[in-house]
């Protein structure tokens, strides 16, 4: 309790309900709001199992949350229900980013841990690390004051034969002034992947610059003679903006290109699409019926297997055909970076590690302008700008680890803790819309770095079953997509849901062995050396080494005994789990025997909740 | 009848073998009397060997003269042969029919299959009915086993010993069964030594429409409640179905007769229903051209995972009531050889910590499966490609393995049995060498002395090196209920046997030996970590100038 008052309590209800959301179960407890969580204690002890009414109890409240936990509340007094409602729609909407946690968030580091914390991602060694500069491009000043493009990053790489008046041409002609620039570079085929947003084409305007530009890139190609235009959009859409000068590529004005539309869905049709899954899958009692045709009617996983078959499309492009690529789509921030960030995490073991996934991240959604801040809505903004778009990015990559258990050193653990705290806003990776925002923000000065504190909990993320061995033979992963391939991801979906997933889990305890075998491994090294030392046979030796050997050998024993005492927990498989599975028919007939639950406290920040009431 | 008569091509060469996921095979194609056998007669090129009681249903067509047959197995796999020469193609393809679809019994490939390998435990003798009750009588002197059935008179599709209340006699038993379909009678399915909870299993009362009473048939499974308790019958049918069934004779416990039972029904499908759901699963995920939308609605269409949650839920509200209401429980559905077992096994699975390791297992197949009489030849007759229309076919042992797979998803740790293990049992069900799943009671096997003449799967299962491949290198012993959840989220399509083999499983076994490796590794470390503490331990003993402070 004493935690509770070192910050400053904006509200505090007593006799507050806490509803499972798939059962009738309930907790009772109090419920805290601070300045950036609310915090809900849970008492120690089970209510008894009763249908609930919700006039007669008390008033509902139910809070969403960004990262898929809905928490019910009912409080009994409705004036405290409305000043908590009051005071979280107040809380929720911050309206500058100086409110959002991460400003305030402390982890206990000093400036200089918090520097190197930023300093671990460097863009730059990234550009290196696959080629570029080379001969045939380079580091382009242009836009080192964000004066040609506000939303792109001020290092950009481009054709070495593409001038400073092609490049502002270009980008003159593009929208957002989102000009082509490279994203990745397949040094074994010297082919490029670069990235833009629509050519202003309307129905017939052209741009000699944005041809030449193309043409630039094209040519910086050797092994291929014509450039692959991937416009991820549906056709229908793309043929709409004309009618607003916006458009595409006419394959008449650009020589040697080949363009192909991919028929992504726009940010509108995604986030209706999330919302429809969340309710068929958040209903109660649900059949497999309607859970199935809520699943095909969500289109969720066909616009999933959209996205993986255009990264799919991309990779042959560059890594069979040697062919350069230039993905678009309006603005270029969102298809864009989710296709050019998937194909690349399919051309590049690298990608699939820890390490080269931030960078990944860091490359193609923070740097080159994902607007995270419009589409997370973290601050009070428009609520048409808000889509999962990067959640549907760490789906795919999820979708892959399930193909291909032993390509990825990471986990879905880690991509669950990464949607995380793109919504906790603890953390000042993802704040704001893009980097030159974020500077004027001194995110690096004031917050902290996610990929620091990632990297401190590596272990927790690591896939066990990765093999570099794997990845080094197979460098590019073809995936299927056939639809029977894309599964619905229950565990982020449902994450807060623990009864609908498996009570043990393979990933968890094979996890725990290999720590265990590393431990085993230093403790056989230690007994090993000590035994070698007992082997030793003059008696004389023996005695000056005894007491420390003594000590050598309790401080081993400790370690095995730990390591030996370590069980694996059989979770969740006694008696008190029948009670939260509903078979139906016998519901309601438990009150006799109440089982004692430790306390829990269910803490909730702001930047990942939503409320309905 | 001579096989040769049926082969009217013995041997083609030149054919070629297509299978998904696997290179291109030119060779010999042999038919013999069991076998269709494809040879490259190179070394280390695999053969294929298929036992023609595998093939569900062959297609062919012309390309010139250039035959293919598509040949659709009934573990749903897929080939196709390549077959120069219209006279040939059409002579192996109608003989491959013929063969294919033998009815009689005794001409099985069991009957001709001599085992190449060492019986260490004849598997005919490892799951004695006796056997199984001494394990009861440790617990409970309630119950006692009765011969009645010893010549398969009373009820022919039980064994000859079945498990009844003591107090019971033979003459009452006999007056029961004439008022249970079938004569199945209610009998012992399993006791829950945690409680001494029973759960039973019967055909359904024959009451008719008249509401016809048995006072014998209630005061037998009256007299398994404990003094003040009532008890939960679980009837599998949908309400309506049971009382459509009254027209025809049966139906099920009023509650006037029966005041100390609360029956609770479910609507667990049978029949062509399951049949025609298997048909149109095995479609929908056999058709590569399908778009996301229509995957997932001909999945939904096909009902199966709706019978798979519907009987896992069933399975449970029995485990349920038996653990937590502490409540005895009676099942049965219209004859008490389909649903009933599929909810009577599961419900075991559930609450016995035994019947989730591989002899338990293999014991709960046994029990509840082979000796309670699941017609398993009528039912297994064909799978998902028959082109004829079904009679007595339907995968209620297939949804069995299912739910069952299911459950192991999500204990992963605590079955010792891993997936392969349920997949083989799949196959050996519907096409075998062996003669364990052969016949539709134990009457029949009786008749057909399968013992004497075949070999039983267990026989071969149980050897070290087929145990190791079957194994759950994951297991450790978890002695508690397991409550599965029954959420269409947490219900998955048993990729291992539906998609088997229309995508490459390399990954996945690569993954799974790493897995083991991972495990084996483990288990080498702490062996030797511990045995080399136990001789640094001797040596503290041996040497007391080590314990010197």
């Amino acid at each position: 309790q004493k935690y509770y008052h070192y910050v400053h309590l904006f509200l505090q209800v007593e006799q507050v309900r806490l509803l499972d959301r798939f059962s009738n179960k309930s907790v009772h407890g109090t419920l805290y709001l601070t300045a950036t969580h609310l915090i809900f204690i849970l008492h120690h002890h089970i209510a008894s199992v009763e249908k609930l009414s919700l006039t007669t109890s008390g008033c509902p409240l139910v809070i969403q949350c960004r990262n898929f936990r809905v928490v019910h509340f009912v409080i009994q007094r409705e004036r405290d229900c409305h000043d908590v409602y009051s005071s979280l729609l107040r809380l929720l909407r911050p309206v500058c980013y100086e409110e959002l946690y991460a400003f305030s968030y402390n982890p206990k580091q000093n400036d200089q841990q918090r520097e190197e914390g930023w300093q671990l991602i460097d863009l730059g060694a990234e550009f290196e690390r696959m080629g570029v500069p080379c001969d045939q491009w380079q580091l382009t000043d242009v836009n080192r004051d964000y004066k040609v493009c506000e939303t792109y990053p001020r290092d950009l790489y481009v054709p070495v034969t593409a001038s400073k008046p092609i490049i502002v041409g270009s980008s003159k002609f593009r929208s957002k002034g989102r000009f082509p620039v490279l994203t990745y570079f397949y040094q074994e085929k010297k082919a490029a992947v670069c990235r833009c947003s629509q050519p202003l084409s309307g129905f017939s305007a052209r741009c000699l610059e944005d041809e030449s530009m193309l043409q630039a890139i094209s040519k910086a190609n050797h092994n291929s003679r014509f450039l692959y235009v991937m416009d991820t959009r549906p056709k229908l859409n793309a043929l709409a903006n004309r009618a607003a000068g916006k458009g595409y590529e006419n394959e008449d004005n650009y020589s040697n290109i080949r363009f192909q539309f991919v028929g992504i869905e726009n940010i509108h049709v995604m986030r209706s699409s999330l919302q429809k899954l969340l309710e068929v899958t958040g209903t109660r009692s649900l059949s497999m019926s309607d859970y199935l045709v809520g699943l095909e009617s969500s289109g969720w996983l066909r616009h999933i297997k959209a996205i993986v078959d255009a990264a799919v499309f991309l990779t042959r492009a560059v890594t069979v055909e040697g062919a350069s690529v230039l993905v678009h789509c309006s603005d270029g921030w969102d298809r864009t970076a989710q296709v050019c960030a998937l194909g690349a995490l399919l051309m590049d073991p690298y990608y699939r590690t820890i390490k080269g996934f931030m960078v990944l991240i860091e490359k193609d959604w923070i740097s080159f302008g994902h607007k995270f801040a419009d589409r997370c809505d973290q601050l009070d903004g428009d609520p048409k700008e808000v889509s999962p778009i990067f959640t549907q990015f760490l789906e795919c990559v999820w979708q892959l680890t399930e193909q291909f258990p032993q390509a990825f050193e990471f986990s879905e653990w880690f991509l669950l803790q990464i949607h995380e705290h793109v919504h906790s806003c603890q953390y000042g990776n993802f704040l704001g819309n893009n980097q030159r925002q974020r500077e004027e923000l001194q995110l690096r000065e004031r917050t902290h770095s996610l990929w620091a504190f990632l990297m401190s909990e590596k272990r927790n993320h690591l896939n066990p079953f990765y093999s570099p061995a794997y990845s080094e033979a197979h460098p590019v992963l073809e995936p299927s997509t056939l639809p029977y391939h894309f599964k619905f991801w229950r565990s982020m979906y449902h994450q807060f849901d623990r009864s609908m997933h498996p009570r043990q889990s393979i990933l968890k305890t094979i996890l725990t062995l290999k720590e265990n075998s590393r431990k085993a491994e230093s403790t056989l090294q230690a007994l090993e050396s000590v035994s070698t030392l007992l082997h030793i046979p003059p008696a004389t030796s023996r005695l000056p080494h005894s007491g420390s050997e003594e000590d050598e050998q309790e401080e081993v024993g400790e370690e095995a005994t730990e390591s030996t005492d370590t069980e694996r927990t059989v979770e969740g498989s006694s008696g008190t789990e029948s009670r939260k599975q509903s078979y139906g028919e016998l519901e309601g007939t438990y009150n006799s025997d109440l089982v004692k639950e430790e306390p829990a406290v269910v803490s909730l920040e702001f930047g990942v909740a939503r409320m309905t009431c | 009848m001579e096989f040769a008569e049926l082969i009217k091509t013995p041997r083609v060469d030149g054919v070629v073998l297509h299978r998904p996921f696997m290179p291109t095979v030119e060779g010999t194609l042999c038919l013999t009397g069991h076998h269709l056998i494809l040879s490259s007669r190179q070394d280390n090129t695999e053969e294929l060997w298929l036992l023609h009681s595998n093939i569900d249903s062959i297609e062919k067509r012309f390309v010139g003269s250039l035959g293919h047959i598509t040949v659709k197995c009934k573990d749903l796999r897929v080939i196709q042969l390549e077959i120069t020469g219209m006279e040939e193609c059409l002579n192996i393809a109608s003989s491959i029919e013929a063969l294919s679809t033998l009815d009689l019994v005794s001409l099985m490939y069991p009957f001709f299959y001599r085992p190449m390998f060492e019986v260490i435990e004849d598997g005919w003798n490892s799951f004695l009915p006796q056997n199984a009750f001494k394990d009861l009588e440790s617990m409970t002197d309630e119950w006692r086993l009765s011969e009645v059935n010893k010549d398969f008179s009373l009820c022919p599709s039980y064994p000859p010993l079945v498990a009844v209340p003591k107090d019971f006699d033979d003459e009452t038993l006999k007056k029961v069964a004439t008022f249970r379909h079938g004569g199945r009678f209610p009998v012992l399915s399993y006791y829950h030594k945690k409680n001494g909870m029973v759960m039973m299993r019967a055909g359904q009362p024959l009451t008719g429409t008249n509401g016809r009473r048995c006072k014998e048939d209630e005061k037998l499974i009256n007299a398994t409640l404990r003094p003040g308790k009532r008890g939960y019958i679980i009837d599998t049918r949908a309400i309506n179905v049971a009382q459509q069934a009254k027209a025809r004779g049966g139906g099920f416990e009023l509650e006037a007769n029966y005041p100390q039972w609360r029956r609770i029904h479910k609507a667990i499908e049978r029949y062509n229903v399951l049949q025609e759901s298997l048909i149109k699963l095995v479609e929908a995920c056999n058709d590569q051209s399908h778009s996301m939308d229509r995957w997932l609605s001909k999945l939904e269409a096909s009902n199966w995972q709706t019978n798979v949650k519907e009987i896992l839920t069933t399975a449970c509200l029995a485990a349920q009531c038996i653990d937590r209401e502490g409540a005895s429980v009676l099942v049965h559905g219209t004859e008490g050889t389909d649903s009933t077992l599929q909810v009577t096994s599961l419900a075991q699975i559930i609450l016995d910590p035994g019947c989730r390791t591989v002899k338990g297992f293999q014991s709960l197949v046994e029990r509840e499966w082979l000796q309670a009489g699941h017609p398993f030849q009528q039912r297994c007759a064909q799978s998902a490609f028959s082109n004829s229309k079904p009679r007595h076919e339907a995968p209620v042992f297939l949804l069995f393995l299912d739910c069952v797979w299911q459950i192991l998803r999500q204990f992963p740790c605590s079955f010792e049995f891993n997936e392969s293990f349920l997949v083989l049992l799949f196959e050996h069900a519907y096409a075998s060498q062996f003669g364990t799943f052969l016949g539709n009671s134990a009457a029949e096997r009786a008749r057909l002395c399968l013992p004497e003449k075949t070999v039983s799967l267990w026989s071969w299962v149980n050897r070290p090196q087929e145990l190791e491949r079957l194994t759950n290198p994951l297991y450790e012993p978890n002695s508690l209920v397991i409550w599965p959840s029954v959420a269409p989220q947490s219900l998955l399509l048993w990729e291992g046997v539906f998609l088997r083999w229309n995508r490459s499983s390399k990954c996945l076994d690569e993954a799974y030996e790493e897995m083991v490796h991972i495990i084996e590794y483990n288990k080498e470390l702490q062996t030797k970590v511990n045995s080399l503490r136990r001789q640094l331990a001797q040596l503290e003993t041996e040497d007391p100038l080590l314990h010197t402070p």
